[in-house]
């Protein structure tokens, strides 16, 4: 992962150093398994949304879903970090393992879990506060609440999201006066802040303009040293250029899984290869 | 051509424009036009208008002076005249009448009088006729002859006028230092002699003995304040005499000389003489007067400090119990029930309790707080001073509270408002950073409804102001003996009566025995009412302004 370490300017040579990167051949055999997906069945009320989904993912990889609008990749998202539970009428069966544990089982805290599985949003969601107390929300929700302790962090994590530089001059002010991409950068200092151990991100760029997603997209190549980071994305050039493997789904199915490069350049299902040539969704 | 003009200007809508503007327009001259009136008549009354001396003649009786102000005149037809015996020269279709203040009401009955144009006749405005405020019977108009102290004659003439001055001052200082004494020294001592006669009630209802330590104890605390109490009477003796040293002898319009003692008189001036810069000055100082000074005379003189003290008072406290009680139960009905019919039954019913006749809260309130909660209340931590109640009677506590339910609907619409104005990805947001749902109420959701509660407050405050159909049942009265706030712990007696503006208005204007007198004090409490409830709500809308700012929504 020497890779990371090189400053990445534009998004050419982000590519650029991926492709390099791809040399070495990805395997689902070759990694560790952070999550996985066992059988997993999703019902909104009677109609059902994921239809016996499996699948496993890489820790310290990008994961990438992709699929037409209504395919059930959000869903399944959002079941990583027990989002679903905020829908009534939402039921589950299968099971969904984080490392190795159902974070199904009633046993399992909920609020422990989301600290575990952070989550950033398709729209910039920052809480009408100021871009430090933005950072420092999930700290202060842990009891956290030494200066120095918080001041350490907030730095951490701002550059961390890449946002320091930018900011460190107007701390104090609202998180409403940033930019769009700004502001979805502090939504992910804010999720890093506590440390998670995986990253879900549901559209992060789809609301941005093209800098900013360009600005995002570096970053998330960033972070996946640290984080396991599943991307939900409809904009399949940056699936491409972000992930190390992508899950194609389509009606709330699983088609196809592998590593981003292989399904790219060679789909195995025809749904799949409709989808990325661009003949539906 | 015209003709499609007009379908086009139809069309662009400007038919439209010009009827929200006119409505817009009428409401605004409607509102302003009221509240002109109320200041126009109001404010005018505490200006030191001239005094006027007339000769007036009816016909078959002698001329009489009459000496007063016009406070008002009208134009009647010449019919009507005829037929009050009033023959007008030929050729005019219309008079004048007008309405003087005589004054003097304990020589001359009435102090407002009708006198009709024509029989009028030698109007001046003479620079020696004094206008004398009194404590009781109104205005007194008149020349002063002279001033004497304890019978003696002091000064007469033109000197008489500069010796009277002093002497008022010297009495209305003599006056305040008696309503000081009587008010909070001899107030302290009936507390604590009422204080410890509710101890002993107690220690007989504890079944103590008679002559025991504890009545001893109470015995030698009575004897104190009983000897206090006998200090202050010798000083008030003293005080009273004082006060009671000067009179003045005054003749009135009709030539009679009377007598009036300075102890009477709460004010001198003589408007005649004053310059327009020195009516000025003494119209501010009547206003004052009139905002800071207690009711005399069933209401018809003086100030009405306690009516707006109550006023706001009772605001605040409804205010500071129907904020919390209306912002918790919307968080439940909104956040925590389980949306359904049941919950949309009680949305729907608390939507009309906000329709309900606001009497029907004060025969709540009454049946309620006052009978049962507080006939409970004082069974229970009052015992000793039954039969009289404490919380068992109307008082400033059950007034608030009533008018809480009475907008606490108001505040739960305006609250749940609020909270479904939060964006659902700010909820997400925090949720996804490990809060509960509690924590992210708290933190998060109530910081950025609180504007939307304040609105709620405002509304409540705007109609609980404004209320007095309820209050009558329980806890306004027409005239308190003590504000809600003063030196005796604790402080704040929720228990007790108190005046209130709205009330005070209904009671001056229908209630008085002079409705001439008493017409400008409406104009002016109604003018009053409107400003404190224009200021309490210009402070709670800056407070919610502030809090908007603190918190403006994300709506990128």
């Amino acid at each position: 992962m020497e890779a990371t370490k090189v400053q990445h300017t534009t998004a050419a040579r982000a590519i650029d150093i991926e492709s390099l990167q791809r040399g070495q051949k990805l395997d689902m055999a070759n990694e560790t398994t952070c999550l996985e997906v066992k059988s997993f069945n999703l019902f909104y009320g009677k109609k059902q949304a994921l239809f016996d989904v499996n699948m496993k993912i890489a820790k310290n990889r990008v994961t990438a879903f992709i699929g037409p609008s209504g395919c059930g990749k959000s869903t399944l998202l959002r079941s990583f970090n027990r989002m679903n539970d905020l829908i009534d009428s939402v039921q589950i069966n299968g099971e969904m393992l984080l490392d190795g544990q159902d974070l199904n089982k009633p046993s399992v805290n909920v609020a422990d879990l989301r600290r575990q599985v952070g989550m950033v949003f398709q729209k910039p969601n920052p809480f009408p506060k100021s871009i430090y107390e933005n950072v420092a929300y999930g700290l202060r929700l842990q009891g956290v609440n030494d200066r120095s302790t918080l001041d350490k962090v907030v730095e951490k994590s701002l550059k961390g999201a890449a946002l320091w530089d930018e900011v460190k001059d107007r701390l104090q002010e609202s998180a409403m006066g940033m930019s769009g991409g700004q502001q979805q950068r502090l939504v992910i200092a804010r999720a890093i802040a506590i440390e998670p151990e995986v990253l879900l991100l549901d559209e992060p760029a789809s609301a941005l303009d093209p800098l900013s997603t360009l600005k995002i997209e570096e970053l998330i190549y960033e972070l996946k040293d640290k984080y396991t980071i599943v991307i939900v994305t409809h904009n399949m050039q940056q699936a491409a250029r972000v992930s190390d493997y992508t899950a194609f789904m389509y009606m709330g199915e699983l088609i196809e899984f592998g590593a981003t490069d292989e399904l790219f350049t060679n789909p195995t299902k025809k749904q799949t290869e409709d989808y990325i040539t661009g003949r539906y969704g | 051509m015209s003709n499609q003009s007009l379908s086009s200007w139809f069309k662009g809508g400007s038919p439209w424009v010009w009827l929200n503007a006119g409505a817009v327009s009428i409401s605004l001259v409607m509102v302003l036009g009221l509240l002109g009136l109320i200041a126009v008549r109001g404010l005018s009354h505490f200006w030191p208008a001239d005094i006027v001396a007339v000769s007036y003649m009816e016909p078959g009786s002698e001329s009489i002076t009459l000496l007063g102000e016009i406070v008002d005149k009208e134009t009647v037809s010449a019919l009507r005249l005829k037929n009050a015996g009033v023959e007008l020269p030929e050729g005019r279709s219309s008079g004048q009448r007008f309405l003087l203040k005589v004054g003097n009401r304990d020589y001359f009955g009435l102090d407002f009088r009708w006198v009709n144009g024509p029989w009028m006749a030698e109007e001046t405005r003479p620079d020696k006729v004094v206008a004398i405020e009194r404590r009781e019977w109104g205005h007194f108009y008149g020349y002063l002859a002279a001033v004497k102290e304890s019978g003696e004659l002091v000064a007469e003439g033109d000197a008489a006028w500069t010796e009277l001055q002093k002497r008022v001052d010297r009495s209305n200082s003599l006056v305040a230092q008696i309503k000081t004494i009587e008010k909070h020294d001899i107030g302290d001592i009936n507390h604590g002699l009422e204080s410890l006669r509710l101890e002993q009630r107690q220690l007989e209802l504890d079944g103590i003995a008679e002559g025991s330590l504890e009545h001893q104890e109470v015995a030698q605390s009575s004897q104190a304040w009983n000897e206090q109490y006998k200090v202050l009477q010798g000083t008030l003796t003293d005080l009273y005499t004082a006060l009671n040293r000067d009179q003045i002898i005054m003749t009135m319009s009709d030539g009679r000389e009377v007598e009036i003692p300075l102890a009477k008189v709460v004010d001198v001036y003589r408007p005649n003489a004053m310059s327009k810069f020195e009516k000025l000055g003494f119209y501010f100082h009547e206003v004052w007067k009139f905002v800071s000074g207690d009711p005399r005379e069933a209401n018809t003189e003086g100030g009405i400090f306690p009516a707006i003290f109550g006023t706001v008072m009772m605001v605040m406290i409804m205010a500071v119990l129907v904020t919390p009680f209306g912002v918790v139960a919307a968080v439940y009905l909104k956040e925590y029930a389980t949306q359904g019919p049941m919950i949309r039954l009680i949305r729907i019913a608390v939507n009309n309790l906000a329709g309900v006749p606001s009497i029907v809260y004060g025969v709540f309130g009454l049946g309620f707080f006052v009978y049962f909660l507080g006939g409970n209340i004082d069974e229970l931590f009052f015992e000793a001073s039954l039969p009289s109640p404490t919380f068992g009677t109307p008082g400033l506590l059950w007034a608030s509270l009533t008018l809480a339910i009475l907008t606490v609907p108001v505040v739960i619409v305006a609250t749940e408002e609020g909270l479904s104005r939060i964006p659902r990805n700010i909820r997400e947001g925090s949720l996804a950073l490990g809060a509960t749902k509690a924590e992210t109420l708290w933190r998060t959701v109530l910081p950025m409804a609180a504007p939307a509660m304040m609105t709620g407050l405002i509304l409540a405050v705007a109609r609980a102001a404004g209320e007095v159909a309820p209050l009558m049942m329980v806890g306004v009265v027409k005239l308190a003996p003590a504000l809600a706030v003063d030196t005796i712990a604790p402080y704040l007696h929720l228990d007790r009566q108190f005046m209130h503006l709205g009330f005070h208005i209904y009671d001056v204007g229908f209630q008085s025995p002079n409705v001439e007198a008493a017409r400008p004090l409406v104009y002016a409490t109604a003018l009053l009412l409107v400003l404190i409830i224009i200021v309490l709500n210009i402070t709670a809308i800056s407070i919610r302004n502030r809090l908007r700012e603190n918190s403006k929504a994300s709506e990128n």
